[in-house]
């Protein structure tokens, strides 16, 4: 290959914490221009590596070179200000400021010592056209949403007239059509210039917007390669350090061809409301039966969960479980009933996070553990012990804290925060999210083998593989409405696509006036088929 | 203690993964660094404070620090529900007006002093500071209020509850049967200082090993993951008011025992302040999630201590009081080390 100078190459890069070597000898060389991106599984030192390229880690050894000069940052800031901004997966901007303020933040323009705020928002303004991003820079961050927000992140980047931009999995929060739009802007940044460490898990988005990957593996870089010279198989199995063949034909850990769903039905729901987010919306499971719950971001979909699962009071609807009629006041009566709920924010709303494994694992199951409100330490180890073993968990043991766990073990322990009640349903929102690629199949697999014990399962993704791959049926929702019902042979990606973007002409035809005991009976082929005929290939 | 210069450790953040036990070696740490102060300040008075080995030292500093400790361990549930109780001072003072009222017969025919007066005054002291505790977990529970705002309520209004309640009079009484609890001994060991003991461990044991104080961990440490687990967070949030403020009624009944007097003025002024330090000295995080009851109790042990070596010391009050808050400040400083290491 031809080597123009590259703009940044690091090399031998070592790094430990005490008790942890998190890198061992890694390397990356970016060329100008490039969109580069950087994978590994969790803990493979993608995070660490970026640390210390941008200065909020110190490298114990090795060296960073970029544009043409060893470099040494001692903190992000001074990166920044030699021409390496980094966008973070948790915005790190401040919500209640304006959008300009978020933009200049640390070097405002000032005029006879007072802020310039006429130039401010002008240059704000000016930047934000640039990136074909309309909005009015005077209203404070948090009046827009989270994609509108990592733009501005971007152009706060962008106007640091940055060589190299970093950017740790900004597309985690994005639904389908923001994604696009960052990809636009990914690369006018490209066509100025300016390179790109693009951090990520999902295989597509990699293949559609970079040229190269360097893939890390337990703190070492195991290989860099042009994006059209490896297919996404000989990816995963180069982050997993395994050989081809172990690694499954299919990308998800799913088979849905092993569930036999049985023929009573386990939940029903229909016209769900509860203010602008749910108009109407109908779903019901079966035992032994996954189905997948699809929607863009905002279409309902968690506040779905959330109603079954009672933790959301909702103004209008019924729900039945096994044939009766059911009013879930608070998560209380629904674990009660059987019902388990993995919310989509593992962080924020599933761990507790000094606490540990144990208490973490059994949270839920005390009452059943305990006797006139004493703990039995000796059951609950038991049950620990027993369900680290049955999923894998990666633990030091039951006394680990849960924060210090990898994000795939803290979801499989708040899986067995239900499983250890056995139940009937289990509720996932967006179970895989953020999870490295290993556990991610391990977690698939699983789900799979409890709905062929019985189990049923409604799992949200925003995955259109793990939908088409794990699904029975795959019910869609858009605002707030069910907009579509696929069975198993009416499911592929197109379909799903189609019905969330569908649109308003023939909602008539699965509304909210159709009688709720007839609900069950319509999840229908006919609607599959409209949505099969409009299926559009619509990209850029 | 000072084995590294904190200021030569570069700012890294943490490691992805911790060594094995870390989160227990923290936890004996948090519980030694206040052992160790409290060692320390030990050693310090002894060697120069006159006097300072003898029982009766040993007794007077136990009995001061038990209304304080009693008081703090409710705090210590209520701050690892994320909360905190800023009117434990004035329920005192609430608890101190009501109990002579009814045994000096004021508000009962119950004749004065009489043993039915004496059982029914703490009963209802502590009963009404219990509902004024639920008061609270209502405000905070049912009108979400912010705790801090919501317990200064009554802080403000409940030191003029009790003032309206004795006319802002001064009560003396002469009961042998209610002062027991500030001025009678089992074994030769004051009562207070018993019960004192016997809360600690009762809150110790609850923490550890009952349903309850898993819910309260869980609570403080993510309310969205403990509602969604099917914890009833808000139960659990009031119940730690209810028991905050019944541990304050019975501190402020010891602090009227000892004194033989009540005044609605006094008792448990700054109980709300001593407390909280006690519970911050002692290791427990004021963000919630966590607690470590047998810390507040050294922590109060800790703040009693200094207060004496000071006064033994013939350090003026003001003075002392700076003295008082930097050590604090160092034993608060001492534990977050320990945490980061």
């Amino acid at each position: 290959m031809t080597q123009i100078d590259p703009l940044l190459s690091m090399e031998h890069i070592s790094k430990s914490f005490p008790g942890v070597v998190a890198l061992t000898d890694a390397y990356m060389h970016i060329n100008p221009g490039e969109v580069h991106a950087l994978v590994g599984q969790n803990g493979a030192g993608k995070s660490t590596l970026i640390k210390v390229l941008t200065g909020a880690s110190r490298r114990d050894g090795g060296t960073i070179v970029f544009d043409g000069r060893p470099v040494d940052f001692q903190s992000p800031q001074q990166a920044q200000n030699n021409g390496i901004s980094t966008i973070y997966q948790e915005i790190n901007l401040i919500p209640f400021r304006s959008v300009a303020e978020n933009v200049f933040m640390g070097r405002e323009p000032r005029r006879f010592g007072l802020l310039d705020w006429g130039r401010m928002h002008r240059e704000t303004d000016t930047i934000l056209h640039s990136l074909s991003i309309a909005i009015d820079v005077t209203q404070p961050l948090l009046n827009y949403n989270i994609a509108i927000q990592q733009m501005v992140a971007i152009a706060r980047a962008v106007s640091f007239k940055s060589k190299l931009v970093v950017m740790d999995e900004p597309t985690s929060s994005l639904n389908e059509h923001e994604v696009a739009t960052l990809f636009a802007i990914i690369r006018r940044l490209k066509d100025e210039g300016v390179a790109v460490i693009f951090v990520g898990h999902r295989l597509d988005e990699l293949y559609a917007i970079c040229d190269r990957v360097t893939i890390m593996r337990d703190g070492r870089t195991v290989g860099v390669y042009p994006m059209q010279a490896i297919t996404k198989v000989e990816l995963v199995a180069k982050m997993l350090g395994k050989e081809l063949g172990e690694v499954r034909r299919s990308q998800t850990g799913f088979d849905a061809s092993q569930h036999h769903a049985e023929q009573t039905v386990l939940i029903e729901a229909s016209g769900l409301r509860q203010g602008r987010k749910l108009q109407g919306a109908s779903v019901d499971v079966h035992a032994g039966e996954i189905v997948g719950l699809a929607g863009l971001l905002g279409s309902g979909r968690s506040e779905v969960a959330r109603a079954l699962f009672g933790a959301d009071p909702i103004e209008a609807g019924q729900v039945s479980m096994d044939g009766h009629p059911v009013h879930f006041r608070s998560p209380a009566d629904a674990i009660q009933a059987g019902i388990g709920l993995c919310p989509e924010d593992r962080k924020a709303e599933g761990i507790i996070p000094y606490l540990s494994v144990r208490e973490n694992l059994t949270l839920a199951a005390l009452p059943v553990l305990s006797r006139n409100g004493i703990v039995s330490r000796e059951k609950q180890l038991q049950v620990v012990d027993q369900f680290i073993q049955r999923l894998g968990i990666k633990t030091a043991g039951p006394e680990q804290k849960i924060r210090e766990l990898s994000g795939g073990n803290q979801q499989k322990v708040l899986l067995a925060r239900w499983l250890c009640l056995n139940p009937k349903l289990l509720i996932l929102d967006e179970p895989t999210r953020g999870i490295d690629v290993g556990s991610k199949v391990e977690i698939q697999s699983l789900i799979n083998e409890l709905a062929e014990q019985g189990l049923g399962v409604l799992m949200i993704s925003s995955e259109l593989e793990e939908l088409t791959e794990g699904s029975d049926r795959v019910v869609v929702l858009r605002d707030g409405q069910t907009v579509a019902t696929l069975d198993r042979e009416h499911i592929s990606q197109n379909a799903i696509m189609a019905a969330m973007a569908q649109s308003d002409q023939d909602s008539s035809a699965l509304g909210e006036d159709e009688p709720a005991d007839s609900a069950s009976d319509k999840r229908s082929a006919p609607i599959a088929q409209t949505v099969n005929d409009e299926v559009e290939h619509g990209e850029d | 203690m000072a084995k590294t210069d904190p200021t030569t450790i570069p700012a890294t953040p943490e490691p992805e993964r911790r060594p094995l036990a870390a989160g227990g070696l923290r936890d004996i740490g948090q519980t030694y660094g206040g052992l160790a102060t409290l060692i320390l300040l030990t050693l310090f008075n002894i060697i120069f404070t006159p006097h300072f080995l003898s029982l009766q030292t040993l007794n007077t500093n136990l009995v001061q620090v038990a209304p304080t400790a009693i008081v703090a361990a409710g705090m210590t549930l209520v701050i690892a529900t994320g909360g905190i109780d800023l009117s434990v001072g004035s329920l005192m003072a609430i608890a101190g007006a009501l109990a002579p009222l009814i045994f000096l017969g004021k508000v009962l025919p119950l004749g004065e002093n009489s043993v039915l007066g004496n059982i029914l005054g703490v009963i209802i002291a502590i009963a009404v500071t219990g509902l004024l505790g639920l008061f609270n977990g209502t405000l905070i529970t049912v009108f979400r209020i912010q705790p801090i705002i919501a317990t200064l309520v009554l802080f403000i209004a409940g030191r003029g509850i009790a003032q309206v309640l004795t006319n802002g009079n001064l009560q003396n009484f002469s009961n042998p049967g209610f002062l027991f609890l500030g001025q009678g001994r089992v074994l030769g060991i004051p009562f207070q200082v018993i019960l004192m003991v016997v809360v600690v461990i009762i809150v110790a044991v609850i923490v550890r090993t009952t349903t309850f104080g898993r819910y309260l961990l869980a609570t403080g440490g993510n309310e969205v993951a403990a509602r969604l687990s099917g914890i009833p967070v808000n139960t659990v949030k009031r119940s730690v008011y209810i028991v905050s403020g019944m541990l304050a009624g019975v501190a402020g009944l010891i602090i009227i025992a000892i004194n033989s007097s009540s005044d609605a003025n006094q008792v448990g002024l700054n109980g709300e302040l001593d407390a909280i330090a006690a519970v911050a000295v002692g290791g427990t995080p004021l963000t919630g999630g966590q607690a470590n009851v047998v810390g507040t109790l050294v922590g109060a042990l800790i703040i009693q201590l200094i207060r004496t070596t000071l006064i033994a010391n013939n350090v003026s009050p003001d003075i002392a009081q700076v003295i008082n808050a930097a050590i604090i400040l160092l034993a608060v400083y001492v534990q977050r080390q320990r945490k980061a290491s």
